[in-house]
């Protein structure tokens, strides 16, 4: 009788000891997600305060006024998948380099250069871009080189120049880790077995990198489609994203129930993505690993 | 007091939980200043004399390459609070950034056609004119100064003014121009791909509408729905939508750009090529002022910077370096004769009387906000 009492107290401790050490991550969860993103929901049914900001009502004409952005939906939804297949495909030999054929020496050189620039703030990284992109930077090298009058600023290219450059890191590590951690002798046992290098990659090397490929294109993706800084700076407020179209309607527009409903619509947007995705490429990587096995 | 607890009370200080008079009073080092005060009055004096509550620092929200940084630096020295200033790019940012509330700004600058609806949405507080001896209202020019003053009661005191016409790079652009009809037509022919407007409804629409000869400040839906049209044909043909626009128009990016009174005045000061229109049609005149905004954390503090720079001779230097005209007589007397003739800040009678004063109206109005917003992201 006394010991089940006994058990049942340390089971309650350590019932509320699990209770407390949850509790800040609780209320972060709580009070920085869900409780904003209630906010938003029952402000995107809301109306337009005379003076702007928001004000109590129930409508939907929000959602139907959705198509008025399409140009801005149109873009992130282009420019956004572009960006990450670009990223990826200058991210995968680089990193496949970095882990398996550079020297430890070289490695650690190339790493570094591709840390750098975290060092220095993006705002300023994306300004260096204007001025690359702009007039007197490569346009006028290109001039002075014969090849003719080029418009690089301002432009959808220079968007998706400044997209790759500013996420190209965050899709180099995740496959650099993954393909670090690939056993060696896979690839050696796959050429004993007759394979040519090509096949051993695509049969062996690719699918074990899948979770860092994976990853990174999340990283990368979900960041792009909330990009803002980008295509203001090296778009010159002309190639609008739509990050751009809510900075818009909240700060310019002061319309805060449809900037809550073209957030909403992002939201949705990503989640519905992101989950296809998901599946897509977890089912894809699951029977990789399955066959190798 | 031993080193460790005055060391605690100053970084109290520091860190601002308790004010200087506390700091001095608990130190001793009131009492020090004091008597070192009297011995040797130019070593201590220069902060002594704003000595106080106006604690360590002042945040100060305006717009880009409107002061004297060496003006700030003056202050500082002289009250020992140090100034932070945040930049932005338009009044409906402001206003959305105070209705959201939190800001903690002490002083900022908004124009004129915004102070009524500050003052309804009770944003900013009627100002105390005591704490503003360096004000002389009856040396102001009345029709920059009125727009402050709401029900006889100040809401805010006048910066200075400005017109809202275009910059051309003369070397690119041979053309004489004179209008706003020249400025969307020469940008949506010729000079494709070079011209800038404003991030910004009340310039960008207000000067769209100037080309139907409109109001600049109609909020009539068929002459508001022209002004879209030509703004939805004229965006294709645009450098960049963005209201700063020195550096693209520095370095020859752009050639044609909407621009106001001072930044029209900097970049001819450097590149005389670059010149200054207002078109003949109208456009915007305006005039900014400081303000005080509702809960502001260091109140005495944004009063003496305003106070400091309203001061005719502090004044002085700020034309200088900004380059936009002070409503301020004493001010103008302090200026060089080549300022006061400048055409840029001082345009002839016939070109300033068109221009018109943006109203309320236009700031709240949400068509003129969603003509914008489809415009930027057509």
């Amino acid at each position: 009788m006394a010991t089940a009492t006994q058990s049942d107290q340390a089971e309650r401790r350590t019932r509320w000891i699990t209770v407390l050490l949850l509790a800040p991550s609780a209320f972060w969860y709580l009070a920085l997600l869900v409780v904003p993103l209630a906010i938003v929901v029952v402000f995107s049914f809301g109306e337009r305060a005379a003076a702007g900001g928001y004000q109590a009502a129930f409508t939907i004409a929000n959602y139907l006024n959705l198509p008025a952005r399409a140009a801005a939906f149109r873009n992130t939804l282009i420019l956004a998948p572009v960006g990450t297949i670009v990223c990826l495909l200058a991210a995968y030999p680089l990193a496949y380099y970095l882990a398996i054929k550079a020297s430890p020496r070289m490695r650690l050189f190339l790493l570094i250069l591709v840390i750098v620039p975290f060092w220095t703030s993006f705002l300023i990284r994306t300004y260096a871009w204007m001025f690359i992109l702009g007039g007197r930077g490569l346009p006028a090298v290109i001039e002075w080189l014969g090849l003719g009058e080029v418009r690089l600023i301002n432009t959808p290219l220079s968007v998706l120049i400044g997209m790759v450059y500013g996420y190209l890191p965050l899709m180099v590590f995740p496959i650099f880790v993954s393909l670090e951690r690939l056993d060696k002798r896979l690839i050696e046992a796959a050429a004993d077995l007759g394979s040519n290098p090509w096949r051993s990659f695509l049969q062996v090397t690719l699918p074990l990198s899948a979770p860092g490929v994976i990853t990174g294109c999340m990283l990368v993706f979900i960041l792009l489609m909330g990009e803002y800084l980008i295509p203001q700076l090296l778009g010159g407020g002309k190639v609008f994203f739509i990050g751009n179209a809510l900075v818009d309607l909240f700060l310019q527009s002061r319309n805060w129930p449809f900037g809550s409903a073209v957030a909403m619509g992002l939201v949705v947007i990503m989640l519905a993505t992101v989950t296809i995705y998901l599946r897509v490429t977890r089912r894809y990587g699951a029977g990789r690993d399955v066959s190798l096995l | 007091m031993d080193r460790k607890e005055f060391t605690y009370h100053l970084r109290r200080w520091q860190k601002g939980s308790i004010s200087r008079r506390q700091f001095l009073g608990v130190t001793g080092l009131g009492v020090a200043t004091a008597v070192l005060a009297k011995a040797m009055p130019e070593l201590v004096m220069p902060r002594a004399a704003y000595a106080g509550d106006l604690g360590d620092r002042v945040s100060l929200t305006t717009w880009p390459n409107y002061h004297d940084p060496k003006n700030f630096e003056d202050f500082t020295a002289k009250t020992g609070v140090a100034v932070e200033v945040n930049v932005f790019g338009s009044n409906e940012e402001m206003l959305a950034k105070l209705q959201a509330g939190g800001t903690g700004w002490d002083l900022f600058v908004p124009t004129n056609y915004t102070i009524s609806t500050y003052k309804e949405l009770d944003l900013i507080e009627p100002l105390d004119l005591s704490l503003l001896p360096a004000y002389d209202p009856a040396a102001m020019e009345q029709r920059f100064v009125e727009a402050g003053t709401i029900d006889g009661k100040t809401y805010a005191v006048s910066k200075d003014w400005g017109t809202t016409g275009y910059a051309v790079n003369t070397k690119k652009i041979t053309e004489k121009m004179t209008s706003w009809k020249d400025f969307w037509d020469l940008a949506m022919g010729k000079y494709t791909g070079r011209a800038m407007v404003h991030d910004y409804q009340l310039t960008t629409i207000g000067n769209a509408l100037k080309y139907y000869g409109y109001s600049f400040n109609s909020i009539d839906p068929k002459e508001l729905g022209d002004a879209e049209k030509l703004l939805l044909a004229a965006k294709p043909h645009l450098f960049a939508i963005n209201s700063d626009y020195q550096p693209s128009m520095r370095n020859g990016d752009a050639w044609l750009t909407v621009c106001w009174t001072g930044d029209g005045k900097q970049m001819h000061r450097d590149m005389p090529e670059i010149e200054y229109v207002i078109g003949k049609e109208g456009g915007e005149i305006w005039s900014d002022f400081y303000a005080v905004p509702k809960g502001a954390p260091h109140r005495a503090a944004g009063y003496a910077l305003a106070n400091f720079l309203l001061t005719p001779e502090v004044n002085a230097k700020e034309v200088q370096a900004h380059g936009y005209p002070s409503a301020d007589s004493r001010t103008n007397k302090l200026l060089p004769k080549e300022l006061l003739e400048d055409p840029i800040m001082y345009p002839a009678a016939e070109l300033l009387a068109p221009l018109e004063f943006g109203a309320a109206a236009t700031l709240t109005n949400p068509a003129r906000a969603e003509i914008m917003a489809r415009f930027k992201s057509a």
